[in-house]
């Protein structure tokens, strides 16, 4: 049984480090900073349209290793099985974890598998490893980031979130909204090339959304941002799910956005290398940092009243009043 | 969306502001209460008090379900739950909603009770017909206008002779909560909480019509206007308010006429009828007892009635002694008066009804103005 | 309270007095909702929905006089020189 898991990883994933079947690898790294970074990827439902568990694992880590400037190289990748997971759905999810891959152009070079009791994992828990390498001279650091900034968003807010709640059981709709799941590392690359040290910081919108990480950011930055409603790209069907269900499209996560604080100078420079980019088509910039010891997150509303986007504690629940 | 966004018109929102500024009389201010979440909300979410001029005051009213629920209740649905066969049910609002000793239903689900989360009563019924050998029941929380929908599982449940459904019930009716504000010793009496008028709830029209609020515009001489929930919809609520009260009227007016009428909706009234009957008295969180103001099953239905299926008995619970919820819920005091808000009590800890819910006063408050107060403070 | 959101049936599914469902579009988001307290609604119109059940069909005449209600004011204002 473990050999017949351990087949459908090694021939879905194939690379010449997994061909030699030995327990780790061993690669050259290019001279510059080495960036490693890990995350565990628990969600359900596995599947959902535009990707499943092993997609979002792979462009997950990818992108967490993207935000730092980096260029990511090499995944490890550990599974726990809940017993009897069926092998089709895990040959479904390899396959997918291939392409991501594949299409990354990173490879996943070793990796671990464990089948525990039935009810103590929800189906399958991926847990993702990866390194990179960020050019010596150049660093994005939260530290960066001066009122003034420019925040510049990549692309519509909400669609992973949305395409995750329409599969669940309990929030069945129809939708043609898909997940963004996507590897962002080129993307930074093209924006890196333009600008370099002008692009101060970088943060991926996961889970929590745009409230969160922008949350994260001003206190950690020891800033305030000021957005404006009106610039932030969101498609109508989101808008038309969130409505539906009450949510805030701001709070919901995506896998395949970054938001970037650059210096103004620079700001138009970016915005136009991300737009020539697939990832970025809908790029915009939605705010700037000021100086704000509260380090509140404020919102000048499409309707013309002032808002803030605060914290949220804990996920966002669909809510009937 | 067709029927959201012309009402969400950031400029006719300055025209119509301009022209509340114009016809508001300086001298006198306006304090309008608003009785539905919806609008606690939307004058939250889109600033809608900046729009205003500063003499009009928009004073929240007890019109969350979720907020003026007992303690008590989330203490019997958790219990409920904690039964093994149980299967709860419940609408989101409810989840985080805090129990006795910290306690909620997220919690009792993170602790392994099968608590499951649902858009609609049907959702619930689905799961009862799909899963015979599990006990369902269905936590009803709402004003009149979630209460068709639970009336109409019942009937279903009856019709087909589903053995494994029954329903938790916690209905509340609007006219009651109103009364019960307007003749408080704090409005009647000591005339610490003015109010000039009220901003009928939205939805809850739908379902009652605009007969309902007759008496209260009658009896004690205060306007009512029921308002969509969309901004424009509240701000040209509070332009006919305004008239209303300049000019001496105290009458019922339709703002949404879009989708009020007159009647109401004469299924959903019936369909009600048939299956709930008043309860003498019920617990409101932060109002007290309060007579006839909540709905049970009927005994033709008791089969249903999951506090008569389960022989639930209902113990009422304590507040948190600092807690001013009360007080908030009526009006009386505002967020910043409660010495819990912002320090014990935070939407992350909330130790009362009004953080708990996104509409509740409180949480209003921490969301959307607390940098305002830290603003004025500052400077 | 009542987050009622409003949407356009697109079909009705079943007429079975209780379970009468229609097909109904939220702005690119469909959602299968009970029609039994709108029992005069037909595929087309507009509804409010409200867990899952219509609880009223969108009067479009009375929502037009509104909005030119409201572009008439702010005619007035001059903030908005023509009703659109």
């Amino acid at each position: 049984m473990a050999q017949l898991i351990a087949d459908v990883f090694y021939e879905a994933l194939d690379n010449e480090w997994l061909r030699r079947g030995n327990d780790q690898a061993a690669f050259e790294v290019a001279a510059g900073r080495v960036v490693m970074s890990t995350d565990a990827y628990v969600i359900s439902p596995l599947f959902f349209p535009g990707g499943d568990i092993g997609s979002l694992a792979v462009h997950g880590t990818i992108n967490d290793i993207a935000m730092a400037g980096a260029q990511p190289r090499y995944l490890a990748a550990s599974f726990i099985l809940e017993e009897g997971f069926p092998l089709a759905d895990l040959r479904r999810i390899a396959e997918s974890m291939g392409a991501a891959a594949r299409g990354a152009r990173v490879a996943v070079v070793t990796g671990d598998t464990k089948v525990v009791e039935r009810g103590k994992a929800d189906g399958v828990f991926i847990s993702t490893t990866g390194i990179g390498v960020a050019p010596a001279d150049f660093e994005l650091s939260v530290e960066r980031i001066r009122a003034g900034d420019q925040v510049i968003l990549s692309g519509t807010l909400g669609d992973h979130g949305v395409a995750v709640m329409s599969r669940r059981h309990d929030l069945n709709f129809e939708t043609a909204i898909e997940s963004d799941s996507a590897p962002l590392h080129e993307l930074v690359a093209a924006m890196v090339a333009v600008a370099g040290g002008e692009i101060h910081a970088m943060r991926d919108p996961t889970r929590g959304g745009l409230a969160a990480t922008l949350n994260e950011l001003a206190q950690q930055a020891g800033v305030g941002f000021r957005l404006s409603e009106g610039r932030i790209p969101i498609k109508s069907e989101v808008e038309a799910a969130c409505e539906l269900l009450g949510l805030d499209p701001l709070y919901v996560a995506n896998e395949g956005k970054l938001i970037a604080c650059v210096a103004p100078e620079a700001a138009e420079a970016v915005l136009a290398a991300m737009r020539i980019h697939p990832l970025g088509r809908d790029a915009a910039i939605i705010g700037e940092a000021v100086h704000d010891e509260q380090r509140f997150v404020q919102m000048m509303t499409a309707f013309g009243g002032e808002r803030i986007v605060d914290w949220l504690s804990g996920e966002q629940l669909p809510r009937i009043c | 969306m067709k029927h959201v966004e012309e009402y969400r018109d950031g400029q006719l929102a300055r025209a119509l502001a301009a022209r509340i500024a114009t016809e508001a009389q300086s001298a006198r201010g306006y304090h309008f209460m608003e009785f539905c979440g919806g609008h606690t909300h939307a004058i939250s979410r889109y600033g809608l008090e900046d729009l205003l001029p500063p003499g009009i005051r928009l004073i929240h009213g007890p019109g969350c379900p979720v907020c003026v629920l007992p303690i008590g209740r989330i203490d019997t649905a958790i219990a409920l739950a904690e039964r093994p066969g149980v299967t709860l049910c419940s609408y989101g609002d409810l989840m985080r909603v805090p129990g006795s000793n910290g306690t909620s239903l997220l919690k009792a689900k993170a602790a392994g009770c099968d608590i499951r989360m649902v858009y609609s009563s049907l959702d619930a019924v689905r799961i009862a017909r799909a899963e015979p050998d599990r006990e369902v029941v269905f936590f009803a929380i709402g004003f009149e206008t979630t209460t068709p929908p639970t009336a109409l599982v019942i009937r279903l449940a009856a019709a087909e002779e589903l053995a494994n459904f029954s329903v938790f019930c916690n209905h509340v009716l609007t006219p009651a909560a109103i009364q019960n504000i307007l003749e408080s010793p704090d409005v009647r009496e000591l005339g610490r909480v003015r109010i000039d008028g009220f901003i009928g709830p939205a939805h809850v029209s739908t379902v009652i019509g605009s007969d309902p609020y007759a008496f209260f515009a009658e009896e004690f001489a205060k306007p009512v206007v029921i308002a969509g929930f969309e901004p424009l919809d509240v701000m040209q609520a509070v332009l006919m308010l305004v008239r209303q009260v300049n000019e001496g009227r105290h009458e019922v007016e339709n703002q949404y006429g879009r989708a009020v009428r007159r009647e109401g909706n004469e299924r959903a009234k019936a369909d009600v009828a048939e299956v709930f009957e008043l309860r003498k008295l019920f617990e409101w969180r932060g109002l007290g007892v309060v007579p006839y103001s909540a709905l049970r099953i009927k005994a033709q239905y008791a089969a249903f009635d999951a506090e008569r299926r389960f022989g639930l008995e209902y113990v009422p619970a304590r507040d948190n002694p600092g807690c001013q919820c009360a007080a908030v819920l009526r009006g009386v005091k505002q967020p910043t008066d409660c010495k819990l808000f912002g320090t014990v009590c935070t939407p992350e800890t909330p130790m009362g009804s009004c953080m708990v819910s996104a509409e509740g006063a409180c949480a209003a408050h921490w969301t959307y103005k607390r940098f305002r107060d830290r603003v004025r403070q500052a400077s | 309270m009542c987050l009622a959101v409003p949407g356009k049936i697109v079909s009705i599914v079943g007429e079975d007095p209780l379970m009468r469902m229609g097909r109904v579009d939220f702005g690119g988001v469909i959602k299968e909702i009970n029609l039994a307290y709108t029992p005069e609604a037909e595929s087309g119109d507009h509804v409010l929905v409200h867990v899952g059940f219509a609880m009223t069909v969108i009067d479009e005449a009375e929502a037009r006089r509104i909005l030119a209600d409201l572009h008439e004011i702010a005619a007035r204002a001059a903030l908005h020189p023509e009703p659109s």
